[in-house]
């Protein structure tokens, strides 16, 4: 099983899948702020509607267009800061 | 003149905004009508900018800057004014010259400019590729976020504007009619809805010139100044055939806005994917970074484009009682607080700010203006 890198913290998911699926499974309800400081989470899942950009090995990418991958990175925003626990 | 039942704009856009800021200031109450059809206010880039393809240009948008200017302390965080400044950049021994004249024009009628050569241009925007001769800077231009300035005007008065979501059908000078039959009567009405002002007035020769824009994620830092290139200059204002020009604006989220495309003849508003990707890589061949970027929104806007690419302000020449302050193409944004003056201050018979004479409509209505069509015919 591939090992993600989430917000500093291990986290083991299913091979296969897209970030925002394991984003989902692992509990990350929203994945990012927008610029009028909401929280935003995937929602098209079909890489149209932009909300689910997530920073991945550093850069902002589309997390439901990403396949998971071992030793990936992935920094998300939440409402208590960078590596909260939202 | 009298002022029993005030004032109709008819378009609350950039223009239609601070018309009836201008003419509440005064004392009027005013009635802005809108058919939220989407114009070009909420379109654009919202980049004040001072052009000088002609003297009625170059006097149009530098009024309208130190009024902007003067707005600025006054504003709403939302209005996102930033006095970040524009870089023409030269890309060839020619556009270099053209800096050089453009900068000493300028400069001769005191305006905040100066040259950058090349070493100076990649300390300043060190994300623009090298190979650029340099940059002429305009210090005075700055940046807004236009729908948020439109309704910051509308609250500077309270209780004398009201804005209503309605579409009218027919105009004349002593008011309007609503669809659905309504009539609403006025002292004054000012038309100022963009490309829909042929609509009403099929007489107004205002076309739509459509432009493509995108927004990328947020990446604070990768430019400071609004950065568009001196070919521009050649390219807007050819008119056949679409035209891309390189124009990209930082953002105060941190997103750049990427321009721009100007192309005759359609009213659609779908995004043209062909024009969307030679604008991008036009682009990318001035900020080479842009290719690692993310795009988020792309959208297109239909610019009111007149046939000597200046505004028509002023009273119609047929029509009593009825007011325009329409066919800006580009510059709405930037000009909209000296059209508001030059119009509102006829209106009430005040000095004008700057010479009317180049924005009057009677160069295209009236009995001069159909003399000036039928030699052209």
């Amino acid at each position: 099983m591939p090992e993600l890198i989430v917000n500093d913290r291990p986290q083991q998911v299913a091979a296969g899948i897209s970030v925002a699926a394991a984003l989902a499974r692992l509990g990350h309800g929203t994945v990012r702020i927008s610029v009028g400081g909401a929280p935003r989470a995937p929602l098209c899942g079909m890489g149209v509607c932009q909300e689910c950009r997530v920073r991945i090995d550093g850069r902002l990418q589309l997390a439901c267009q990403t396949v998971v991958r071992d030793g990936m990175r992935i920094s998300l925003e939440t409402l208590l800061g960078q590596g909260g626990q939202g | 003149m009298k002022c029993d039942s005030g004032a109709i704009v008819v378009g609350a856009g950039i223009v239609g905004a601070a018309c009836a800021e201008a003419l509440a200031r005064r004392g009027l109450s005013v009635r802005l009508l809108d058919a939220r059809s989407g114009g070009a206010t909420a379109a654009g880039m919202g980049h004040l900018v001072t052009l000088d393809d002609n003297d009625a240009e170059l006097a149009l948008t530098r009024d309208s800057i130190v009024r902007w200017r003067a707005w600025a302390p006054a504003m709403d965080e939302g209005c996102a004014f930033r006095g970040n400044g524009t870089l023409w950049l030269a890309a060839s021994d020619e556009e270099w010259a053209l800096a050089e004249n453009k900068g000493a024009r300028l400069a001769a009628l005191g305006e905040a400019v100066d040259l950058l050569d090349a070493r100076a241009l990649a300390g300043v925007e060190p994300a623009l590729r090298t190979g650029l001769l340099g940059a002429l800077r305009l210090r005075e231009d700055a940046i807004v976020y236009p729908p948020n300035v439109v309704r910051w005007l509308l609250r500077r008065h309270p209780g004398q504007i009201s804005e209503r979501h309605a579409e009218v059908v027919e105009i004349d000078g002593r008011g309007v009619t609503l669809a659905g039959g309504e009539r609403l009567a006025a002292d004054v009405v000012v038309l100022a809805n963009g490309i829909e002002a042929a609509t009403l007035c099929p007489e107004l020769p205002i076309v739509p010139k459509k432009g493509h824009l995108a927004i990328t994620d947020r990446y604070p830092g990768v430019l400071t100044h609004t950065v568009t290139e001196l070919g521009y200059l050649g390219s807007v204002h050819n008119s056949e055939g679409p035209s891309l020009a390189f124009n990209a604006q930082p953002r105060p989220t941190g997103q750049l806005l990427i321009g721009t495309s100007r192309q005759f003849g359609s009213r659609d508003r779908d995004v043209d994917g062909g024009i969307l990707a030679r604008m991008l890589e036009h682009a990318a061949g001035f900020l080479p970074v842009l290719r690692e970027l993310n795009i988020v929104r792309c959208w297109t806007g239909l610019r009111a484009a007149s046939p000597d690419s200046l505004p028509l302000i002023g009273r119609h020449p047929d029509r009593d009682g009825l007011w325009l302050a329409v066919g800006h193409e580009g510059l709405g944004v930037t000009a909209a607080p000296t059209t508001a003056e030059l119009l509102v201050g006829a209106i009430f018979g005040e000095p004008a700010v700057i010479d009317p004479q180049p924005y009057a409509p009677e160069r295209f209505l009236g009995r001069s203006g159909a003399r000036e069509g039928a030699e052209d015919a």
